[in-house]
């Protein structure tokens, strides 16, 4: 008989249970299974970063992570990235600075950004791009992206970005 | 496939009585297995196994001159590590140049050394570094333990000598001299998320104008990574001049089988490995 196994694992800050097939990928539960189609499927091999999800506060490519090994960790998806004020302000850098077109990458760029930024608040632009580079874009060519990453930061402490190309002419 | 059962075991113990119980995937990152088992390429066993709730089997530790990491340590906790920045700097080379953060924050050292491929990017510096594998595995009744060079590990493309009950517990890696030089070099057609074409790992100490200790590695341009004794032997201890240099090259060219294949031409592989050797060691020349 095929084995299902029952986990147990927090899904943005809340208790989540699930029941998987062993050979289930963690993005094929969250999208099938729990139904949180925030976290996109790309390539499904590790590739292109659309799947991206945080677990135990390190992001991972979830195409390539066994569902099961879910089981007992945190785990974080963009719906959560979204309602952190640092979710907040990297989606209102990335509207002011034009950094979404089709948006299919939006979502894993913006949990690998999140998770950039906690570890680094004022990562350069070098930084940035370099952060991102397991994650493909077909659209923007990745500067509004890297600029609206940049520019997150200062969107966080409550600037606009006309006050923020002031202080750059200032600095 | 059809899967019976998935289990997580806490202790290297429990780990290694399922494993002497009958076949088993064992997967720790899954960074390989879940692409290949995808695309068909393996067959998954009737027991999945994962190694990541093994206590003891992660972490990086220094003792009496022997640097021990654990099987399930990721690229990104290699790179978080001072004594591998410091003193096992060609393999922080190797990791910085892998995947992606979010690879490097899944993928374990223990993953990359028994998935065997001629690519991989931490045998090279491994290579290089003379580490040790220590395998484990529970005969009869009680743990027993092996270590043997890496490269004797190594038999070709996704093939090891680890036997089917055994696991990868750890690797250790002697620590170079003080001012030991390393350098890796890796070519692919962008800076992230490429399998190498080729890679070239150097080691050696300087003393006055000569190479010491050589010891240099490859990686897909043969079954599996592999040193290059000869090249060594060329450099060993003589002075660092442009007729060395030549020697240790053609050297090297003999000690390569490159294929052709979709990232590179046999062709182009042969030419990079000695264009690029040539330069490391101008490079070392120079440092
Ligand atoms: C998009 C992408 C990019 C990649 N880029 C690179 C790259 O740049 N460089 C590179 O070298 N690799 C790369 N890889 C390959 C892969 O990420 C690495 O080989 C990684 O280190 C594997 O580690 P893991 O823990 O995920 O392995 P897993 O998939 O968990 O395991 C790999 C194999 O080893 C076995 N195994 C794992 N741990 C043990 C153990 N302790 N004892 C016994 N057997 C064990 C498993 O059974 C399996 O067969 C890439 C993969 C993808 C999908
Ligand atoms: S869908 Fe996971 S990396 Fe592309
Ligand atoms: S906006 Fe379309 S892929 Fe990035």
């Amino acid at each position: 008989m095929p084995a299902r196994i029952d986990i147990a694992f927090r899904l943005n800050g809340v208790g989540k249970r699930a029941s998987v097939a062993p050979e289930t990928s963690a993005l094929e539960m969250l999208r099938e299974v729990i139904g949180l189609t925030g976290t996109k499927y790309g390539c499904g091999e590790g590739e292109c970063g659309a799947c991206t999800i945080l677990v135990d506060g390190v992001t991972i490519n979830a195409c390539l992570m066994f569902a099961a090994d879910c089981d007992g960790r945190d785990v974080m998806t963009i719906e959560g990235v979204n309602a952190t004020p640092r979710g907040e302000a990297l989606r209102r850098a990335f509207v002011e600075h034009g950094a979404v077109q089709c948006g299919f990458c939006t979502p894993g760029i913006m949990v690998q950004a999140w998770h950039l930024l906690e570890s680094n608040p004022h990562a350069d632009q070098a930084t940035i791009q370099r952060g991102i580079e397991g994650n493909l874009c077909r659209c923007t060519g990745y500067k509004k992206i890297i600029e609206a990453v940049a520019a997150a930061e200062a969107v966080e402490r409550g600037q606009t970005p006309v006050e923020q190309s002031r202080e750059v002419q200032r600095g | 496939m059809t899967i019976e059962r998935y289990c997580a075991p806490r202790t290297l113990d429990e780990a290694l009585e399922i494993l002497r119980a009958g076949p088993v995937s064992p997967f720790a990152g899954g960074t390989d297995l879940m692409p290949q088992s995808q695309a068909g390429r393996v067959r998954l066993a009737p027991v999945l196994m994962n190694l990541r709730r093994i206590e003891g089997m992660g972490g990086i530790a220094e003792n009496d001159g022997v640097v021990r990491i654990g099987a399930l340590t990721t690229m990104t906790q290699l790179m978080d590590s001072a004594v591998v920045r410091e003193r096992l700097n060609i393999l922080w080379q190797a990791c910085d140049h892998f995947a992606s953060d979010q690879l490097r924050n899944a993928g374990t050292l223990g993953g990359n050394i028994c998935n065997a491929s001629p690519a991989g990017d931490t045998l090279v510096p491994l290579l290089v570094l003379d580490a040790r594998v220590e395998l484990a595995q529970k005969p009869n009744g009680r743990i027993e333990t092996r270590k043997l060079p890496l490269a004797e590990f190594l038999l070709g493309p996704g093939r090891t000598t680890r036997a089917p009950q055994e696991l990868l517990s750890a690797i250790e890696i002697p620590l170079p001299a003080e001012g030991f030089y390393g350098a890796f070099f890796k070519l692919g057609t962008r800076p992230a998320l490429d399998i190498s074409a080729i890679s070239i790992g150097l080691g050696a100490l300087h003393d006055d104008g000569c190479l010491r200790s050589v010891r240099i590695a490859f990686g897909a341009v043969a079954p599996t990574a592999i040193r290059a004794a000869r090249a060594e032997a060329e450099l060993e201890g003589r002075l660092l001049d442009q007729d060395v240099i030549d020697a240790a090259v053609q050297a090297a060219d003999t000690e390569i089988h490159p294929i052709s294949d979709l990232r590179a031409s046999g062709w182009y592989r042969r030419e990079m490995v000695c264009n690029m050797l040539r330069r490391m060691l101008e490079d070392a020349r120079s440092h």
